[in-house]
């Protein structure tokens, strides 16, 4: 029995080693999604394109269209004569907010009243809409502020005004610069990881199937448990390693503290490459052609990627979705990643994902090996 | 029963059915060790499906088999071990060299290492392909796939050896020393099914089943089955095969025209009296024939005879 699980090992890596396709799902994801999550993956905002119209031409308003230029956030791109301009050029998608100083802007704040300012924002985009609004009013904000005060401290002593300013003072925990990076990088590991080994996993099978090793293998006295082992064991050391590398070069190249322990992490991503291993060989067990395969990957692949929190928040989701988010193991392991990288909690209080993870892994498994030996007959 | 006392293959009543159709109707026969038993029948006949049976990686609807004393669908992994199948594609590992493919198979009937090395080495000698021992599976000529894809089944010295259609695509020149390969397992004892399209191949076989639409019509020897030719063969050499196949049928006492590589093969029921009016009538005709002499029948004409035969009873 030894000797036949690590002759398939053996065959299995030989055939990692020369067939190129395997070797391009193995490598060219995990890069492929570290590079762009690592770099262009990012909520934050910078020189958005910005039309300016300034119908007011006073000292007030030219300051307040340099605070919004000095930022770095905003880009002024088009300087409008015209309404129509501004309009326009937002239409043309030369610029994607328009900020318009109405005449009299100044006068009224010089009356210590509030003065309006029109901003257009192109809403196709509607997450870098938001983000480009909530600068304006920062900046905004922050202008009409240093303007009062400045206004009370020419007029508002005399007056005998005491001034009272509330300012919010804002601490992020575990990510202290709200750096976007620091939150995708490891849920990317948890997603490499299992496109990876689910892809590799579930190909490995179908091609056996396809080319006809499977029927030959089956009438060897081969039992279907040590086929299963066989086929597994080998996706399961390239998701360790997928994982070690991955983490490294979130560690190493972009600077993300790993905070916590990484045993707890070793025995989350076990768990969790049980998970990945079921999957893959439940796709084996629907497909017998390889392309078959691919497209499956993809029907299941992506709603596990979509409803795993990875991006989008659990909680918005509709009711039945959120349901279905229970089912998906990289729901609990971008938990227990981002946990144990980024926060450093232990098993005291990840036991919840460890437990889900594991029922999940096992059931899926059973239900795998079940219809593995199924599909046999 | 038909089964005599240490057969090494005995089939009874073997029944697949596919929703409406039956691949393999009540099949039964038995095989000797030291003989190779052909199955020979055209395509959809039920040749790959009983092989499938006897390998056990199909379970039949009815009948039995046993192989070795040992009931194969009571105790499948018993018979594993002294069994052999090479199905009609067998499956090579092609990212895997010819030494590691069959260093996987020794490994997962656990062979013990010097005695599948030992083996290997004679069979590659006897199949000519010592030279590619490194090279990818993949890489290699279709024949030289077959060759291996036998010495891959053979590491572990099977009592039974079934192949299917393991001749199908290789070269004339592979295909004798496939051969060669098989006589010699015959004189070790070896019991071998063979399934085959090729009808010149199956006169190779002791025995021959002929199968067709899953009903096996006839089992006997080549020569057995010969003699169950209804009359005799001319063979009619012409450069215009299709007129006199015309001129032939038309003719008293012809029960079937073949064209062959060599000519044309007339069957008709008496050789002595038809030869002469058949000269007359291509002549008469104005069709050339240079000659016209009486053969002995091949299998394929027997193979066409008897399904006409059996297509109009
Ligand atoms: N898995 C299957 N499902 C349905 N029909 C099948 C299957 N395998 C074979 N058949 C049918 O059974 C018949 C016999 O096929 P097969 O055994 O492959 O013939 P042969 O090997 O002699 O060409 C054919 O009609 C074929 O279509
Ligand atoms: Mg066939």
């Amino acid at each position: 029995m030894f000797r036949r699980i690590i002759e398939l090992l053996i065959k299995e890596f030989l055939e990692l080693k020369r067939d190129r396709s395997a070797r391009f799902r193995l490598l060219v994801p995990p890069i492929i999604q570290m590079v762009l999550f690592g770099y262009a993956a990012t909520f934050e905002v910078f020189n958005v394109s910005t039309a300016v119209l300034d119908q007011d031409q006073t000292q007030e308003s030219r300051s307040l269209i340099a605070a919004f230029v000095n930022s770095s956030r905003f880009d002024m791109t088009t300087v409008a004569k015209t309404r129509a301009d501004v309009q326009n050029a937002v239409e043309r998608s030369d610029a994607q907010v328009g900020i318009v100083v109405p005449p009299g802007f100044a006068e009224l704040l010089r009356k210590g009243q509030t003065s309006p300012l029109q901003i257009l924002v192109d809403g196709t985009n509607s997450n870098t809409a938001l983000i480009a609004l909530g600068y304006v009013g920062e900046i905004a904000g922050s202008f009409g502020q240093s303007y009062a005060l400045d206004l009370a401290q020419r007029t508002g002593r005399a007056l005998g005004h005491p001034l009272v300013q509330v300012s919010m003072a804002e601490r992020y925990w575990y990510n202290p610069n709200l750096n976007s990076r620091w939150f995708f990088v490891p849920g990317v590991i948890g997603t490499v990881t299992l496109i990876t080994i689910v892809n590799l996993t579930a190909f490995a099978i179908v091609r056996e199937r396809e080319v006809g090793t499977l029927e030959q293998i089956l009438v060897t006295p081969i039992q279907p448990v040590e086929f299963i082992i066989g086929k597994t064991l080998p996706f399961f050391l390239i998701g360790l390693v997928v994982v070690l590398i991955a983490a490294g070069v979130g560690t190493f190249w972009f600077n993300i503290p790993f905070k916590g322990d990484p045993l707890v992490l070793l025995l989350g991503t076990c768990l969790f490459l049980i998970s990945a291993l079921a999957i893959g060989l439940l796709i084996s067990t629907l497909c017998t052609t390889q392309q078959q395969a691919f497209s499956s990957n993809f029907f299941v692949l992506n709603p596990m990627f979509i409803l795993s929190g990875f991006s989008f928040p659990i909680a918005s989701m509709p009711q039945v979705l959120q349901w279905l988010t229970y089912v998906d193991p990289l729901r609990y392991f971008l938990v227990i990643i981002r946990g144990t990288y980024l926060k450093g909690v232990g098993l005291d209080i990840l036991w919840p994902q460890m437990l889900a993870l594991g029922a999940l892994g096992f059931g899926l498994l059973a239900i795998a090996v079940m219809r593995f030996r199924k599909s046999l007959d | 029963m038909n089964g005599s006392a240490g057969a090494a293959v005995e089939v009874d009543g073997l029944t697949k059915r596919f929703g409406t159709i039956t691949a393999v109707d009540d099949l039964s026969f038995s095989v000797q060790p030291g003989e190779i038993f052909g199955l020979v029948g055209p395509d959809g006949a039920g040749k790959t499906t009983a092989m499938r049976m006897f390998a056990s990686v199909m379970r039949p609807d009815a009948g039995s088999i046993v192989i070795d004393g040992i009931d194969v669908l009571a105790h499948p992994e018993k018979t594993k071990r002294h069994v052999s199948y090479m199905p009609q594609r067998f499956g090579l590992y092609e990212d895997l060299t010819v030494e590691e493919n069959i260093r996987f198979y020794a490994d997962l009937f656990e062979v013990p290492r010097k005695l599948w090395e030992a083996r290997a080495q004679s069979m590659l000698v006897a199949s000519d392909m010592t030279q590619f021992r490194q090279r990818l599976a993949g890489q290699l000529s279709g024949g030289m796939k077959q060759k291996l894809g036998l010495t891959c089944s053979l590491v572990h010295t099977p009592r039974v050896l079934l192949l299917d259609e393991p001749t199908t695509g290789v070269d004339p020149l592979s295909r004798r020393e496939f051969w060669q390969i098989l006589y010699s397992l015959r004189a070790e004892g070896v019991a071998m099914l063979i399934s085959t399209a090729y009808l010149d191949e199956a006169e190779r076989c002791d025995r021959l089943a002929l199968l067709n639409r899953g009903t096996m019509m006839y089992c006997d020897t080549p020569a057995g089955l010969k003699s169950r030719m209804p009359g005799a063969m001319l063979e009619v050499a012409s450069p215009e095969p299709r007129k006199v196949r015309e001129v032939a049928l038309a003719l008293e006492g012809v029960q079937g025209v073949l064209l062959v590589g060599s000519g044309v093969h007339v069957n008709v029921d008496d050789g002595g009296r038809r030869s002469p009016q058949l000269a007359q009538a291509l002549a008469g005709a104005g069709v050339q024939a240079t000659h016209i002499e009486e053969v002995a029948p091949t299998i394929e004409d027997l193979f066409v005879a008897l399904l006409e035969q059996n297509s109009e009873a």
